[in-house]
């Protein structure tokens, strides 16, 4: 399904200020994989969904998606691939804009825009259905702006947007991080129903361990742009927290081993 | 008061063809979220190109419709500068600003004004259409009435669009419209090309009311764009839809005239008349700064009580 090959990114290269964050990178993602992935500040989790997405280009380095090279393709052609849910709940959706003009958006991901009304009649009664999904009441707010949505609210509005067009892959970069905790638990179930009824195969950020073990059938743990753990199957079902955070330590101690 | 009256009517009607204008500023500073200073180019070569087509023995219609074409292209320029060379926002409007300058030299053939007293321009044209008991402010004011309801009509039916609804998403949320496989850099480009033409087109129509054109008309446009915008939603504020939104900009461009005129009879010199513009428009933009020390303790009162 994804293919990341010899991935290599490097940020202000040629400055002072140059950050080799991803150096031959590898990593495959099988269909219907629901990959977990935890690792310390700037372990360069975000710049590897960023990489994915076409944010930023690679240096050097392959990533092939569904059998195609998507190496070199803009970002905004690439999401007709991907649905992609934020840490910021703010750049999910368009806050001076009604719910359901976002859905309208969202529901054309991958195909062409044109002269055609933005909303059409027929989309109303079906985005209300989708909008039960989340048991938030917005069906019945369906013309309201989102920006007067709380910041939970949207990030579930974000995730229904990212997944209203079946996605090849779903990438969400600790899309929870932002809300408190309850809303993190509702938003995070909701993500898991969603992945699981729809058979999306998805990376998802977390910085918790728990719900990394907890969801999902993988589990990455990334150190320094590197992949220092990798498990799945049952092995990654019995893990444990203080597994997760004694490796962790490994890898301090070898660093200051090292240094 | 006779006098006054007459200096209202003829207000009014500037500030509807002006209003064209504005709708253009109103696309890209508040649609697009984009302060693109291309207009006071535009709108001189919107009078430019009118003015020169109409001395050239055209129809005055179809020197409209070739203003309006250019504009599209002064904010494709602009656009392009912008999304593809990665100039800032200000200084693409500023590039294509002054290089219209030269341009609008060029298509004048080199002169800095082109009359066309005596010559069929539009408003000619629609006193055989209109009641003889019309004076010429009611004239212009019915053609520019006319065009600001066309105009609207289409920007309406426009913004409702996949595409149009694509440009509101992308002055509102890149990252957003980007994830959701909308080009941004296109939709920025369409929303400043629509913006310009608008703002030539109004060039065009108030170059033809006025019998001339002159290189130098359209400076500070921008300035008296923005403020049209602010006065606009100030007095009508952000209700109903999007029709009377826009509705609410030309009656802004229109308010805009009348306080003019008004200030002007009061006995504001006319050379003064930027360094006002530039006061109202800048009150207007502190207004949310200004505020704030007045609500503040408001706050505390209720607090205290
Ligand atoms: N746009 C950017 N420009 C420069 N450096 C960046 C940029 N994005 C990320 N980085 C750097 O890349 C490293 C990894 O960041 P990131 O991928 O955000 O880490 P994580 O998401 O794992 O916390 C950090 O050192 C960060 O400063
Ligand atoms: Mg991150």
């Amino acid at each position: 399904m994804l293919k990341i090959c010899n991935l290599t990114k490097v940020f202000n290269i040629g400055t002072i200020n140059e950050n080799i964050v991803l150096s031959d990178f590898n990593l495959h993602v099988k269909e219907n994989e629901f990959v977990t992935v935890i690792g310390g500040n700037g372990s360069g989790k975000t710049t590897l969904l960023n990489m994915i997405a076409g944010v930023y280009m690679p240096e050097a380095g392959q990533i092939v998606l569904n059998g195609k090279d998507i190496t070199k393709m803009p970002e905004y052609k690439r999401s007709a691939l991907l649905g992609r849910v934020f840490q910021d709940p703010m750049k999910g959706t368009a806050s001076s804009m009604e719910i359901i003009e976002n859905l309208a958006i969202a529901n054309r991901r991958g195909m062409s825009r044109g002269l055609g009304w933005g909303v059409k009649k027929t989309e109303k009664a079906r985005f209300g259905e989708y909008l039960k999904l989340l048991d938030l009441g917005l069906e019945a707010r369906l013309h309201v702006k989102t920006g007067l949505l709380s910041g939970g609210q949207r990030q579930a509005l974000t995730l229904l947007m990212a997944t209203l067009q079946k996605p090849k892959l779903l990438l969400l970069d600790e899309h929870t991080a932002a809300l408190d905790p309850k809303t993190a638990a509702k938003v995070l179930n909701l993500t898991n129903e969603l992945v699981t009824d729809n058979n999306l195969t998805t990376i998802m950020i977390t910085h918790n361990m728990k719900d990394a073990i907890r969801l999902g059938n993988r589990l990455i743990m990334m150190h320094e742009g590197k992949i220092v753990f990798d498990v799945t199957g049952e092995e990654k079902k019995n893990l444990k927290v203080t597994d997760l955070l004694s490796r962790f330590e490994g890898i301090s101690d070898r660093m200051l081993l090292s240094n | 008061m006779g006098g006054l009256l007459l200096s209202v009517q003829s207000a009014a009607s500037q500030g509807v063809l002006w209003g064209i204008m504005t709708l253009g500023v109103f696309i890209t500073f508040r649609i697009l979220n984009y302060a693109d200073l291309t207009v006071d180019g535009s709108f001189a070569l919107g009078g430019a190109v009118s003015a020169i087509i109409i001395a050239g023995g055209k129809e005055p219609l179809l020197s409209l419709f070739v203003a309006l074409l250019a504009g599209l292209a002064a904010g494709a320029v602009t656009g392009i500068l912008n999304t593809k060379l990665k100039i800032p926002a200000i200084l693409s409007g500023i590039l294509s600003m002054i290089a219209l300058y030269s341009i609008n030299l060029t298509v004048m053939g080199g002169k800095a004004n082109i009359a066309m007293l005596g010559l069929d321009t539009i408003f000619v044209k629609v006193q055989y259409l209109l009641p003889s008991s019309f004076n010429r402010a009611a004239e212009s004011l019915s053609v520019g009435l006319a065009f600001a309801v066309v105009v609207i009509t289409i920007l309406y039916w426009f913004f409702g669009t996949q595409i149009g609804e694509l440009i509101r998403a992308t002055g509102n949320n890149e990252y957003m419209v980007r994830a959701l496989g909308g080009n941004t850099d296109t939709m920025k480009i369409l929303g400043l090309m629509i913006s310009n033409g608008l703002v030539a087109l109004s060039g065009g129509l108030v170059a033809q009311s006025q019998g001339y054109a002159d290189v130098g008309m359209g400076s500070g446009a921008i300035v008296i764009g923005l403020a049209s915008v602010i006065i606009g939603e100030v007095i009508f504020g952000d209700r109903f839809n999007f029709y009377y939104k826009m509705a609410s900009v030309v009656a802004g461009s229109v308010i805009y005239r009348v306080i003019i005129a008004i200030v002007l009879r009061m006995g504001l010199k006319s050379t003064d008349l930027k360094l006002f513009t530039a006061i109202i428009v800048a009150v207007a933009l502190a207004i949310p700064v200004i505020k704030k020390p007045f609500i503040k303790p408001k706050i505390a009162e209720r607090k205290a009580r």
